[in-house]
């Protein structure tokens, strides 16, 4: 009971939301996501035509974090559809799909698509790392382009707009300002961090794709940074997500400002059922610490 | 539990014909796997892709490629002394019996994962009948192999040029009516599993079978290989599963997903 909350008039029975491109492609594997216990799921991300992704390896852990480029492989939007009625068949958990575009174009019809899937929300990823120079780069890391992307997406939106945004700019209050100006309905912040790997045996990098996103517990002080940043900037709700592990960061996300936490990598160091166990520690945290309800934590360590 | 998944590096001591386009690489390694876990082989700036282990002693274990495309063919041009980079061990394992009958039933390169299982298994006192089919005589592996270490190989090919004329399911059949095994282990083509997982439900013989998906990051986060209804992931929950949950995965021997996660049917 604690755990209910709200986001953008969603009602979700805890916080925790699977984040984007963390299993999230099928209707079954969201199913099962869903039984473990997330509050909700954000789809893995999708584009019109589709894509065949990077070959291997695709991802790699080490001990602080973990390293992807796994190039945004999906079926496309019509294949996606089916996924989504699928889904919402057999489960009522709130559903969030995710697009990445190459053009403004492409994102304004994406979300013409999406019309009428039964959705909760669309997230806009303008923010990928692993893709060439034409995916995401351009959007997310200026204003004006942000505020473009977001604009194009929210006038044919049948659903709350999330945009989801990179840590790697120089200020991101200004394009959180932007987007929310834009008619973004929430901020999911954060995407992964640019970063490399490289094997001393074979003297390559470790990607097929060379660089990728770090994400995991490495990048958590910066994910907390950012989203306490957004919180100052705006008055739109935050999906707070990078190196959520257990309950006790989950509190700490939410203090930083955020309403909802973002899960996707911990999935990899505590299972499936991570889920159910973020939402049991932060249970024991919010009883210790005298809270009623999940909500009051939001924005606290803003004095 | 693993806390990264690095890549690590052998070296190729030993590599062994076993017919036409297959050869096991022995590759001296430190490694501790299962009967029925799996690796990534890594060719940088190429891929990473799945392959059964086909033995492990600690220090050395062997997988067996089938030359099939591009990347088995890479594989095929490594040499002796050459560097084998892989990540793993992945994946669940077979459930190795004690004091047992157990039955394997094998096809194509399923046949490697199988003599390791049914090595284990003798070592812990079970009598084995390692039934094994091909297309023709040159093709049957580890038939030989197998005899030497004392166990009974049962073979069955498409043409009758050796052993039994017939499918691996009517020489398990057979088994079954004359000698009931106390449980089944397979791994082969999908829908050689399929019957046998079916066969063994019939007659309530536990079974189980080794379920290959599209596989990419192999530890459970891209959701490549997560299968139907059940969504649960053949690189963690599996690839080793009972017949049982088999048979409740509604895609099992019926279809299986690209690497874009479109569906191609068997058949
Ligand atoms: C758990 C598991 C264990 C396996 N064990 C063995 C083994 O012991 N010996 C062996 O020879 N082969 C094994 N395979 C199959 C092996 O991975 C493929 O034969 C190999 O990837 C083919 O690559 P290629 O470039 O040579 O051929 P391609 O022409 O690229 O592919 C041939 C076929 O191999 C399959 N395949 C290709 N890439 C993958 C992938 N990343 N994951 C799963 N399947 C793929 C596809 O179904 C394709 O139709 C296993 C597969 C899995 C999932
Ligand atoms: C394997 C993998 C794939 C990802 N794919 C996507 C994606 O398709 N779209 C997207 O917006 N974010 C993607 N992300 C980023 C996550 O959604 C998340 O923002 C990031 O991983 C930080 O959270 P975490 O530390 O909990 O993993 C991916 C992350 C990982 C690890």
């Amino acid at each position: 009971m604690r755990l209910q909350t709200e986001l953008c008039g969603i009602k979700l029975s805890n916080p925790t939301v699977l984040a984007s491109g963390i299993m999230g492609i099928t209707a079954s594997s969201m199913g099962l996501i869903a039984e473990n216990g997330a509050g909700a799921i954000t789809m893995k991300s999708i584009n019109t035509e589709g894509k065949t992704g990077h070959p291997n390896p695709i991802a790699i852990t080490f001990d602080g974090g973990m390293l992807n480029a796994v190039g945004l492989p999906n079926k496309g939007i019509k294949e996606t559809l089916e996924e989504i009625k699928e889904f919402k068949e057999q489960c009522s958990a709130p559903l969030f799909a995710s697009i990445f575009a190459q053009s403004v174009d492409e994102f304004a019809e994406l979300t013409k698509q999406l019309y009428k899937a039964q959705i909760d929300a669309i997230e806009i990823n303008i923010s990928c790392p692993n893709c060439d120079d034409e995916f995401g780069k351009p959007f997310s890391c200026s204003p004006i382009t942000a505020a473009k992307a977001t604009a194009a997406c929210k006038e044919y939106a049948a659903v709350p707009l999330f945009v989801k945004l990179t840590p790697n700019v120089p200020n991101i209050q200004e394009i959180a300002k932007a987007v929310e100006a834009a008619g973004a309905s929430a901020i999911t912040a954060i995407n992964t961090v640019p970063g490399m790997m490289i094997d001393i045996h074979t003297r390559s990098p470790i990607l097929f794709n060379k660089s990728g996103g770090l994400s995991g517990p490495a990048i958590k002080p910066i994910a907390l940074k950012c989203v306490y940043d957004i919180y100052e900037a705006v008055k739109i709700p935050i999906i707070g997500t990078g190196g959520i592990m257990t309950g006790q960061d989950a509190i700490e996300m939410m203090m930083a400002g955020a309403t909802v936490v973002g899960i996707g990598s911990a999935v990899y160091w505590r299972d499936i059922d991570v889920f159910k166990k973020v939402c049991r520690e932060m249970d024991v945290v919010l009883e210790k610490e005298g809270f009623t309800s999940v909500k009051e934590v939001v924005g606290l360590a803003h004095k | 539990m693993h806390t990264n998944e690095l890549p690590k590096h052998g070296k190729i001591v030993r590599i062994e014909e076993e017919c036409q386009d297959v050869e096991s690489f022995f590759i001296s390694s430190k490694m501790e796997a299962l009967p029925g876990q799996f690796i990534l082989a890594w060719i940088p700036g190429m891929d990473a892709k799945p392959f059964c282990i086909s033995s492990c002693d600690g220090s050395r274990f062997s997988v067996t490629v089938c030359k099939v495309g591009p990347f088995s063919e890479k594989i095929f041009e490594k040499k002796i002394g050459d560097t084998f980079s892989y990540f793993g061990p992945y994946g669940t394992s077979f459930s190795i019996p004690e004091n047992q009958h157990l039955a394997t039933v094998g096809g194509g390169y399923g046949a490697a994962a199988l003599a390791w299982v049914a090595k284990e298994a003798k070592e812990k006192g079970c009598s084995v009948d390692f039934i094994v089919g091909a297309r023709k005589k040159e093709s049957i592996l580890f038939a030989k192999k197998v005899k030497a270490a004392g166990m009974n190989v049962i073979i069955t090919t498409d043409d009758g040029s050796a052993g039994l004329k017939g499918r691996t399911t009517d020489a398990l059949a057979d088994l079954i009516k004359n000698s009931r095994p106390d449980v089944v282990m397979t791994v082969g083509p999908e829908m050689m599993m399929y019957y046998v997982a079916k066969m063994c439900q019939e007659q309530n013989i536990p079974c189980e079978i080794s379920m290959e998906r599209y596989m990419k990051c192999g530890f459970g986060v891209c959701g490549q290989c997560c299968v139907d209804d059940l969504g649960i992931r053949m690189c963690k929950e599996g690839p080793v599963i009972s017949g049982d949950l088999a048979l409740q995965i509604k895609e099992f021997g019926k279809y299986h997903r690209d690497r874009q996660g479109r569906k191609v049917m068997y058949g």
